[in-house]
């Protein structure tokens, strides 16, 4: 059955099950002297400097944590002493709880934070963390961090940046992107869960660990290590740096093409999104609804975030974009690194049969009005362009071609 | 030196309580879900979300069933350090928020590390730590904490099982007596759970914290057991996704949590002949050391003591020296945690040890795994390291003692 949720977990990478499977059959505390001690350490030190490289820190700066959520919390936990707090309005929950008191930074309709807002914010030279994430988890769309940062840097402020959809989807690097921290999650990229690390600036104003004892992770994060995830973890970031991040684009442009043929609409089109993911609001048809007809037809996605999936409450996200009613009309389609083809035509199909029952209105349209406009693809070279793979490109989306010539547009774009 | 007998395993791993090995039944059992079964749990609206939530229940239940607990009491953590953190940080900043007068946070000197620091981080937030010391051999006299508990208390946390000597902490009546006062109790459970028989129901417990890792699980797993008759509030750590009822956020490793549930299972279903077993192994460990090793001397209640456990002050050597001489005999001189630190260990300080007994004390913990040819191994290894390293020091201390007289 097609598995298009991979932005609420990803397949472990073979890769990552080998590594995992292998430490399991080591035993050791990396905190123990003796030889199976130092033989886990070893996996574990290893492990450290793969991931901080791919992710352009230094291995002496990467604090193992036990996942996304408890490094973004780490991050605020840390990093706030004596500082306001500042978050985009598209967090993740693990910023938006944890940052409960954080004066909120607004987003455009196309899912972008405003700088201008966030510079206005900073201008009162208030000591400030601010949060910004590098890809939405529900949209896909890609964040300008590194002008955050710049004004960020320019005011003094602190920045964090929960990398959690980001990494393995686009190059992600802190050293480029000038933040001065980045949470990261293995499970996200097709490594075990319960993994995940905070990747510290070398100038990040670290005070004191959320969770203390046992002075583990330089002091920064207590508890034994565990080891055989962080091994997990390390081969699936390298893992990870070798997709095709290109083809992944293009079997997401299909799955938004059949879905657009439809009736729905693409939220966060035409910003820069991430090339795995796709939000697909079908107007008039409740989320939940769309996603158990799915699920029925053999095909997981979701309606949303996964954390909050129990809940029946439209996103917030879609909200803060200022979709209205689309926001509780919105599935997500998050393509897992071992998506095929065969599934993303399962999912066209299943779509086509779902949308024509609950919304035969829509599907009944002229299938002329949503045919592509090659005109609209060329509008701006730099969007239609496509990564090649982890070589530091960004993966643009082609999605905007299809859904600017929809009559509904406009109630996106505008 | 003595000719050492064949081993199967090398190196020979005597620090079970470090950490163990993954049993091979466990890994088998998180297989599946590091392949096939990779659905989020949290993701309720699709039928791989389901299954995966359904094994987490199903692993729920096996914690529960091996902690006399009721499924809905276990919480899920990365591991003990974050429920000791939850638990004690939680327990005082939920009451304090309720605006519980009560200030006092009660625990023992031989706790490990992370309650100890989370007791004491409390102190900045207004609270007052009371560390209590214990008997020479390792208990916490019961009167020394009833006095402790004339000043209303808020919550008292002691460890069931002590990391370094192994010793069983009376934790029934201790925790009676705190539940008198009206106190809250948390218990350390990382030593305990599957090496001795835990009843949460029946113990007066409130908050008990499990680690994956030291009972042949998964590191990166724990649990928090939180009562729910009467029923214990805390204030979480951390917050975000609002999983584990907004005890615990964070999306469920469910590998992890499987291969927790699958050691609990067989921890349950095999503490008695293990027991036995390990109990075997270690007397005869015991019995050829003493028989070779004149003044060598076991730290801690003998009675009241896990299997596993044995802590030794050697007569005539240092236990990093013995150590440095012994690479295939996997030891420790306390706990993983500090071992890097050279600070002797804090918890023989409290038995009443001069910095120069710790210094020649091992700790071995003997497991699941160890063989009778391992133990065969240990002892002889360990008689002829003792007996090299007294030589040498002597040796050493000889042309001292001439230049001095």
């Amino acid at each position: 059955m097609p598995y298009l949720d991979a932005n609420a977990t990803q397949p472990l990478r073979p890769a990552a099950r080998d590594a995992v499977l292998a430490a399991f059959a080591i035993t050791g505390n990396p905190s123990s002297v003796h030889g199976a001690g130092r033989g886990a350490r070893r996996i574990l030190e290893d492990a450290r400097e793969t991931i901080a490289g791919c992710f352009g820190g230094r291995p002496g700066d990467l604090v193992f944590t036990s996942g996304g959520t408890e490094a973004d919390a780490l991050a605020i936990h840390a990093l706030s002493a004596g500082r306001r707090l500042l978050a985009s309005a598209i967090e993740h929950d693990a910023i938006r709880f944890a940052a409960g008191s954080a004066e909120t930074v607004p987003v455009g309709r196309d899912g972008v934070v405003d700088l201008e807002a966030l510079e206005a914010r900073l201008g009162d030279g208030v000591a400030s963390l601010v949060c910004l994430m590098l890809a939405n988890n529900e949209t896909g769309v890609i964040q300008p961090v590194e002008q955050a940062a710049s004004i960020c840097r320019r005011h003094g402020a602190v920045l964090h940046v929960d990398a959690v959809q980001a990494a393995g989807r686009m190059s992600v690097r802190l050293d480029r992107l000038g933040a001065h921290s980045l949470a990261i999650s293995s499970h996200k990229l097709g490594g075990p869960a319960g993994m995940g690390a905070l990747l510290l600036a070398p100038d990040a104003p670290f005070a004191a660990p959320l969770i203390g004892g046992g002075g583990q992770e330089r002091g920064r994060r207590g508890g034994t290590q565990a080891v055989a995830l962080v091994a997990g973890f390390a081969a699936a970031a390298e893992a990870s740096q070798a997709d095709d991040l290109a083809e992944l684009g293009t079997l997401r442009d299909a799955a938004e093409r059949a879905a657009v043929a439809c009736g729905a609409l693409v939220c966060g089109d035409p910003a820069r999104r991430l090339p795995n993911t796709t939000c697909l609001a079908l107007p008039g048809a409740a989320a939940g609804v769309q996603v158990i007809a799915l699920d029925l037809e053999g095909v997981a996605v979701s309606a949303g975030s996964a954390c909050s999936s129990g809940k029946v409450q439209a996103s917030h996200v879609l909200r803060a974009m200022g979709l209205g009613a689309l926001a509780g009309e919105a599935i997500r389609l998050s393509l897992p690194w071992n998506v095929t083809r065969a599934d993303i035509d399962g999912f066209a199909a299943a779509y086509q049969r779902v949308a024509a029952r609950l919304c035969p209105e829509l599907a009944s349209r002229d299938p002329g009005l949503v045919s592509r406009d090659p005109g609209l693809a060329s509008r701006d070279p730099g969007l239609a362009s496509r990564g090649t793979g982890f070589a530091g490109s960004v993966i643009l989306s082609q999605g905007h071609d299809q859904i600017a010539v929809t009559p509904q547009s406009a109630r996106l774009s505008g | 030196m003595t000719k050492l007998p064949s081993r199967p395993n090398r190196p020979v791993y005597l620090d079970n309580q470090a950490t163990t090995r993954c049993d091979p039944r466990v890994v088998q059992a998180m297989l599946p879900f590091f392949s096939e079964e990779y659905g989020n749990p949290h993701s309720a609206e699709h039928v791989m979300g389901q299954r995966a939530e359904a094994a987490v229940e199903a692993a729920r239940a096996q914690v529960a069933a091996l902690a006399g607990a009721d499924t809905r009491e276990i919480v899920f953590t990365s591991g003990a350090t974050e429920a000791n953190n939850i638990a004690i940080k939680g327990a005082a900043r939920f009451a304090a928020g309720m605006g519980d007068p009560r200030r006092r946070v009660i625990t023992v000197a031989t706790e490990h590390k992370c309650v100890l620091e989370a007791v004491a981080d409390l102190a900045a937030e207004g609270f007052e730590p009371v560390v209590l010391p214990v008997r020479p051999d390792g208990l916490l006299d019961p009167l020394v904490l009833r006095a402790a508990l004339s000043v209303p208390t808020l919550l008292v946390s002691i460890m069931a099982v002590n990391n370094e000597t192994g010793v069983i902490q009376d934790i029934p009546a201790l925790a009676a007596i705190a539940k008198q006062s009206g106190a809250l109790f948390h218990s350390d459970l990382a030593q305990a759970f599957g090496k001795i028989p835990v009843d949460l129901a029946g113990w007066k417990v409130d908050l008990g914290s499990i680690s994956g890792h030291k009972l042949y699980g998964p590191k990166g797993i724990g649990a928090l057991f939180v009562r729910r008759r009467p029923r214990v509030r805390l204030a979480p750590l951390f917050s975000g996704g609002g999983q584990e009822r907004g005890w615990r956020s964070g999306t469920l490793p469910t590998p992890l949590i499987v291969g927790l549930g699958e050691a609990c299972r067989l921890a349950g279903a095999e503490m008695a002949p293990e027991t036995e077993r390990v109990d075997e192994l270690r007397r005869g460990l015991l019995d050829r050391l003493q028989g070779k090793i004149p003044g060598i001397r076991v730290n801690g209640s003998f009675a009241a003591r896990i299997v596993g456990n044995l802590n030794l002050t050697f007569p005539d050597a240092a236990a990093s020296a013995l150590m440095a001489t012994l690479p295939d005999l996997c030891v420790s001189t306390g706990s993983a945690c500090s071992s890097a630190a050279i600070e002797p260990s804090y918890v023989l300080r409290a038995l009443g040890l001069s910095d120069a007994e710790a210094e020649r004390t091992l700790r071995i913990g003997i497991g699941r795994f160890t063989s009778a040819a391992d133990i065969d191994y240990a002892a002889t290894a360990l008689i002829a390291a003792h007996a090299a390293c007294a030589a040498a020091a002597v040796e050493a201390q000889t042309p001292t003692t001439q230049s001095k007289a």
